[in-house]
């Protein structure tokens, strides 16, 4: 099927869509346990009694398709594991439902599909359903994606942004801003040229070992759109408590700082696809680092603030020793102009 | 991060701010009220609740924040014709980020794009020209707004394309200058200001001379501030030794990048491309004379408002609005009535609410646990 495009009969469910399906998606995929011919997957179901079904989705649309460090696929296996494992699930399987842009090249669309396989793999968290729909051109911007997740939680797990407590202390597991700045500097439109990489990576098994290590974690949340503030803000605002954030200790990369100086942007908002918060005990913050420091993808985790009793809301104790208010956005952020 | 990092040393804003302590103090037994500092730029703005600044100065001074966020300042009428300019088929309309939001009578560019006009963001002119090469059967308009710091890189661009002969790119140009507007503040008859910082980008482009007169006839001493946060602290502590001495001047802190005599080439590429317009409406002050320029009548088939029809039809700001009270420092932002209730960043009303840097925008977002607090509780 190479040098072809999608057309409208890879989504009219005869002959091409069945090609599509074994030749390009099935074998990228790379799981033998769905072999394309069922409606549904069946999966075995072995957990101690009170163990819970954690249930997610999220769809992906994201200009440019190909960034460096990642792609739509890779964001599409990580952020649906992601959002099970800030649950304190075990991801079990996935579900990948694509809507195609008639014109779409099929080559364009394998490489993505190996990216899915090649993540979900790396993962060990299959691809275990999906569909295929294809829109006439304009109707979609080449490809949109959306995942579902379902994971395993333990019975005695009660993560929740409303448990955060004063005294706690707020951890972040890695380098702020990189997704957000990477996106925006591959989209081209602000001619820079940088070394950036996207951050994207599947967290499941670090926020394993930050529970293992530390059973009283009393929430974490992957920072990706809004960034850090958007998640510490809601969780500021369950749990009614105050989020300080020192300036001097958030893990910010020298170029994305250099992107965010120049651009007027603050790191703070910006996405992130890897990097989770997490709110522990502070007696609880050596052991949790030191599990952090285990795994690749969290071995910069470090304790950036801490939560006390106040009004609800976040604020940034400034390098200078002032304070300022970090709110929600009212939308997405823009470049300043002078 | 070199350049950036030794100008936010903690040690050296400390040291900083104990002599700014000292000389306000020694200020304050001369007075009976805070000293207003006026920060003329929004950049300076923005730094200041960045960094959390107004939190560090002694209570016997206080920031006033001026009417030099560019964003902020255009009135709705203006933004009306930029919409319409955007709607007008074949057009595609450019402009920076966060001119994006700012409301007219009926709606944003952000809103007028979601409607299916063609408004695409650039972060500098010479983009917007490169569209116009790049799509020679549409027509390209940049939305110019901003003072003299990016009046050069627009009427370069515009000799750019004059230069090679580009039919299809024009400029819907808001741009105001400094001087007639710092002028029209010091006119004002409620103004209580004791001081400036004056702004450093604007000044890299028109040099520190032509301030001058800010210290001669209106006797206010005037710094030009960078926008580091120490560069912020030391142009403060520069204007309290002026005032503590009793000296009216214009000093110049941000040496490392602004010159006395300004920059040559952009001053000239500015006088070439433009012309002074006899007066500019601006949200929150009202008319100001000789506050704009347009293009002159050379380069008309750059200007978008003589290429294209547009309604130009003056909208009033909001009666409400106590814009121009807060922005000569006759009342702080949270005393408007519509702050945070009518007026919020969401749904501006007035000016200041509408870019980061407009300084009710900054104290809604950035200070508002402050304000908050300092209210006294209710039962």
């Amino acid at each position: 099927m190479s040098g072809e495009c999608i057309t409208m009969a890879h989504g009219g469910g005869g002959r091409s869509m069945q090609r599509l399906i074994q030749e390009v998606l099935l074998p990228a995929y790379g799981n033998p346990a769905t072999d394309g011919r069922e409606d549904q997957a069946l999966l075995p179901w072995n957990a101690p009694e009170g163990t819970r079904l954690a249930f997610t989705t999220d769809s992906f649309v994201v200009d440019p398709l190909f960034f460096p460090g990642g792609d739509i696929g890779a964001l599409a296996v990580h952020g649906t594991i992601n959002d099970l494992a800030c649950g304190g699930a075990e991801p079990l399987a996935l579900s990948c439902s694509m809507i195609l842009e008639e014109g779409l090249d099929i080559a364009l669309l394998r490489r993505i599909a190996e990216s899915i396989g090649r993540c979900s793999r790396d993962a060990g968290v299959p691809v275990v359903t999906g569909d295929t729909k294809v829109v006439a051109r304009g109707a979609a911007d080449k490809i949109f994606i959306t995942t579902s997740g379902v994971g395993r939680v333990a019975s005695d797990c009660r993560l929740s942004s409303a448990q955060a407590q004063a005294g706690d202390v707020v951890l972040v597991s890695g380098p702020l801003g990189n997704h957000g700045a990477t996106i925006m500097c591959a989209r081209g439109d602000m001619a820079l040229q940088t070394g950036l990489r996207s951050d994207t990576a599947a967290l499941h098994r670090a926020t394993a070992r930050l529970l293992d290590a530390c059973p009283e974690t009393r929430c974490m949340r992957d920072a990706t759109r809004g960034g850090l503030a958007a998640i510490l803000n809601e969780i500021a605002t369950a749990s009614g408590l105050t989020i300080r954030l020192q300036e001097g200790e958030l893990p910010i990369d020298e170029q994305t700082r250099g992107v965010c100086e120049l651009l007027g942007l603050d790191p703070l908002y910006l996405a992130n696809e890897g990097v989770f918060a997490a709110i522990i005990p502070a007696t609880a913050a050596d052991r949790a680092l030191h599990a952090l420091a285990q795994d690749p993808v969290t071995r910069h985790a470090r304790v950036v603030g801490n939560v006390s009793s106040g009004n609800p809301g976040l604020v940034l104790q400034t390098g200078m020793g002032g304070e300022r208010m970090l709110d929600l956005l009212s939308g997405e952020q823009l470049p300043r102009i002078c | 991060m070199k350049y950036v990092d030794e100008f936010r040393d903690p040690q050296l804003a400390r040291r900083a701010l104990d002599e700014i302590v000292r000389l306000a103090d020694a200020v304050r037994k001369l007075r009976d009220r805070p000293l207003q500092i006026m920060e003329v730029c929004g950049g300076h703005t923005h730094a200041i609740f960045r960094y959390g600044l107004q939190d560090l100065i002694p209570p016997s001074m206080e920031f006033v924040h001026g009417p030099g966020c560019p964003v902020c300042v255009l009135p709705m009428g203006r933004v009306d014709d930029c919409i319409a300019l955007a709607q007008t088929p074949g057009v595609i309309l450019t402009t920076f980020g966060d001119a994006m939001r700012v409301p007219g009578s009926r709606g944003s560019l952000l809103q007028a794009r979601a409607e299916g006009a063609d408004v695409r963001m650039v972060y500098s002119p010479a983009d917007a020209l490169d569209l116009a090469r790049r799509h020679p059967d549409r027509e390209v308009v940049f939305f110019a707004l901003g003072f003299e710091t990016t009046m050069p890189a627009t009427a370069l661009t515009v000799l750019q394309a004059e230069r090679e002969g580009i039919h299809n790119f024009s400029l819907f140009c808001n741009h105001i200058t400094i001087i007639a507007t710092i002028k029209a503040m010091l006119d004002s008859p409620d103004l209580r200001l004791d001081g400036f910082l004056g702004p450093g980008h604007v000044s890299m482009v028109i040099g520190t001379e032509p301030y001058e007169f800010i210290a001669q006839h209106y006797r206010k001493p005037m710094v030009i501030a960078g926008f580091e946060p120490l560069d912020i602290l030391l142009s403060l502590q520069m204007l309290l030794e002026q005032i503590h001495s009793g000296r009216c001047e214009v000093q110049n802190q941000y040496a490392r990048v602004v010159a006395r005599r300004g920059n040559d080439p952009a001053l000239d590429a500015i006088n070439s491309v433009y012309e002074l317009r006899e007066f500019f409406e601006w949200r929150g002050l009202g008319s100001i004379d000789a506050s704009g320029v347009r293009l002159r009548s050379t380069y008309a088939r750059f200007d978008a408002e003589q290429k294209f029809s547009v309604p130009s039809v003056r909208i009033p700001d909001p009666k409400a609005c106590q814009c121009g009270e807060v922005l000569k420092g006759v009342i702080k932002p949270w005393e408007c009535k519509q702050f945070g209730t009518a007026c919020t960043p969401e749904q501006p009303l007035g000016a200041l609410m509408v870019s980061s840097e407009g300084a009710c925008a900054a104290y809604y977002r950035f200070g508002k646990r402050r304000s908050l607090s300092e209210e006294p509780a209710t039962i």
